[in-house]
């Protein structure tokens, strides 16, 4: 019980302990924090159209989060669930402007969202073969392939999927029914995103393969050994998460913006591996995880509105949340600690 | 020709100082992905105190002191703590990003002012040599500088005392231990001086080449340093080439850009990034990585 405790509060302090740290950065730039912190928490959960907010950035961090922690338990160092979701969106926007019928009803949705997880799976995947044919660190060839998904959805939505009109740079809306269903502004994606991470936390931790997974991301050699393998069980936890992450693109699109154009994404990348580390890799503790940051990243604008200090302040306390939930023993994080690199691996 | 390998050579020359630093604390066995973090500091601190000096020269010191500063977080997780560090050096550059957009919007909120630069070395005779002057000693001082520094740190790891025993720590940290070698000291300062190279690296974006700051000025050139110390099979000689590979195929696409070529701007952006992934996908398997590389060093662990 008191284990149970610790390893609850924990997280808790890393997060509050990373806010007030940034409070400090602040005050140390000439800001008046009280001001910025009530605006803050008022913008995050302050009314139900904050909570509203709140639940919609929740949503891709959930599905990006659960990305991360999947890969991470699994020993593969995915740092490219931004351009996983970039992928995917790009795709689903294909699918939906160039292939599915304008006029056509509610079942539009279903093609759209599995175009976006094949999509970044694809991209996902793409990481796991160099690192398993070619021997490339999957570290540095999922930061570069965020740089190169980026581009292309720019060359894309400024050539082969502009909007008809070509007036911005930005595709052509989706047709109507491809866009997820809405209650009060809030989609469908949002219960979807919650199904996943219980989807992903049964498969980690009910199912063979998850096992497989797992056993691979714990201790390689000893996998090796026992007859897996550590190469394709590492691209199957790359599509997976690539999967994921593109699903998320496809919800943001088809719940949110209803078209393709830059800075489409919820952060800069790196937001879902915070998520994920304060979740300690479980993959139901994604949800309050995600819900934290998204509040966070939600309150952030008001902050910005009402008290002028810059919203890139969040990446602050993203980047405090991930040293805190390392450094210290908070409880023991499951990362993968007996890690070989394999000959040439950076 | 004198034109392009100018070009070549200034384009390469921060890839190469990131590199050198961060070849020198991949020897020591660390993994630092906060490189880009580092040189973003870096250029930041270097802008904003050569803007408030009007001193480049300071503006440097500034680059590198915060650079190493930093650096010196990651090292105390990493080192001290057994931090994982592909995750440490994640925050770095998390921080790096979000403290730079913040402190930009917060000290400059008028606009962003020029940055004063760099002038070059005037030392008479040395730009009219033939061929290379120019190129070397027409420009910045940071050119010449990366070359000597690469000399200086082929020698050190490969001829001195001091870099058998950096050179050890990263291949079998366990027997550098029992030789003697302090593990932990010899990871912090591979770090710091890592870390001050990024500095430099950082640096002399706004105060040799843009003349001014902009968030994420960086653009992924950490993480090209990343991909040319592999290139570059960790040794120094091996990254200045890479580097200058790497300078000289941006010089080029400048280049056939300038003349018309019809390639689309954003795959013209993205093509730096497909060609590392390239060069690393033919040049990967056949370069050997330091044995500790990546794994943490503690004593009483077996």
């Amino acid at each position: 019980m008191k284990e149970r405790l610790r390893v609850l509060a924990s997280p808790i302090a890393a997060a509050l302990a990373s806010i007030g740290i940034a409070v400090g950065v602040l005050l140390a730039l000439g800001h008046a924090p009280l001001g910025a912190l009530e605006a803050l928490v008022r913008g995050a959960g302050g009314s139900p159209a904050a909570w509203t907010g709140t639940l919609q950035k929740s949503t891709p961090l959930l599905l990006t989060g659960l990305a991360v922690a999947l890969s991470f338990r699994c020993g593969v160092w995915n740092i490219g669930a931004e351009g996983q979701l970039y992928a995917g969106a790009l795709a689903a926007t294909f699918v939906a402007t160039r292939w599915l019928p304008a006029d056509g009803g509610a079942w539009l949705v279903a093609p759209v969202l599995v175009a976006g997880a094949l999509g970044g799976a694809g991209f996902g995947a793409l990481a796991g073969w160099l690192r398993a044919a070619r021997g490339v660190s999957e570290v540095i060839s999922t930061i570069l392939l965020n740089f190169v998904a980026i581009q292309l959805v720019a060359y894309a939505i400024q050539g082969p999927l502009q909007e008809a009109p070509r007036a911005y740079p930005q595709s052509d809306p989706l047709p109507h029914g491809a866009m997820l269903p809405a209650l009060d502004r809030l989609h469908l994606g949002v219960p979807l995103a919650l199904i996943a991470a219980l989807v992903v936390a049964f498969l980690i931790d009910r199912t063979a393969v998850g096992f497989r997974l797992r056993a691979v991301g714990h201790a390689p050699e000893a996998a090796r050994f026992a007859g897996l393998s550590p190469e394709r069980l590492g691209t199957l936890a790359l599509a997976l998460a690539g999967g994921l992450a593109g699903l998320a693109g496809a919800v943001e699109l088809a719940g949110m913006t209803g078209r393709l154009y830059e800075g489409l994404s919820p952060g800069p990348g790196y937001t879902a591996i915070a998520v994920a580390l304060l979740a300690r890799l479980a993959p139901l503790a994604v949800i309050p995880s995600a819900l934290f940051f998204g509040a966070l990243a939600n309150g952030a604008l008001a902050m910005q509105r009402e008290a002028a200090i810059p919203s890139v302040a969040t990446q602050v306390v993203q980047g405090i949340v991930i040293l805190l939930s390392v450094g210290f023993a908070l409880g023991r994080l499951s990362l993968a600690r007996e890690r070989v690199p394999s000959e040439g691996e950076a | 020709m004198d034109a392009l390998l100018e070009a070549a050579l200034r384009l390469a020359t921060p890839l190469l100082f990131a590199a050198l630093g961060e070849l020198l604390v991949e020897r020591s066995g660390v993994v630092n992905i906060g490189i880009e973090g580092l040189m973003l500091t870096g250029a930041f601190a270097a802008f904003a105190v050569a803007v408030t000096t009007a001193s480049p020269g300071l503006g440097v010191a500034a680059g590198v002191s915060a650079s190493v500063a930093l650096g010196m977080v990651f090292a105390w997780f990493v080192v001290l703590r057994s931090a994982d560090q592909i995750v440490v050096g994640t925050a770095v550059n998390l921080l790096a990003l979000g403290a730079t957009g913040l402190a930009l919007r917060s000290l400059f909120p008028g606009g962003i002012p020029a940055a004063p630069v760099v002038g070059p070395l005037e030392i008479p005779g040395l730009a009219s040599l033939p061929v290379v002057g120019t190129a070397l000693f027409g420009a910045t001082p940071f050119v010449p500088t990366s070359l000597a520094a690469t000399l200086c740190v082929a020698l050190f790891l490969a001829r001195t005392r001091a870099g058998l025993r950096w050179r050890a720590v990263g291949e079998v940290a366990r027997a550098a231990d029992a030789e003697g070698v302090r593990v932990a000291a010899v990871r912090i300062g591979a770090i710091a001086v890592g870390a001050a190279f990024a500095g430099i690296a950082g640096a002399m974006l706004p105060l040799a080449q843009s003349n001014t700051f902009s968030e994420g000025m960086t653009a992924g050139r950490g993480f090209i340093a990343l991909a040319i110390v592999i290139f570059g099979r960790w040794n120094a000689i091996g990254c200045a080439a890479a580097a200058l590979f790497f300078g000289a195929t941006t010089a080029l696409q400048f280049r056939l850009q300038a003349r018309g070529l019809a390639v689309p701007y954003p795959l013209a952006l993205a093509l730096p990034y497909v060609l590392t992934l390239a060069v690393l996908a033919i040049a990967t398997g056949r370069a050997r990585a330091p044995r500790d590389l990546g794994r943490p060093y503690r004593r009483e662990a077996h």
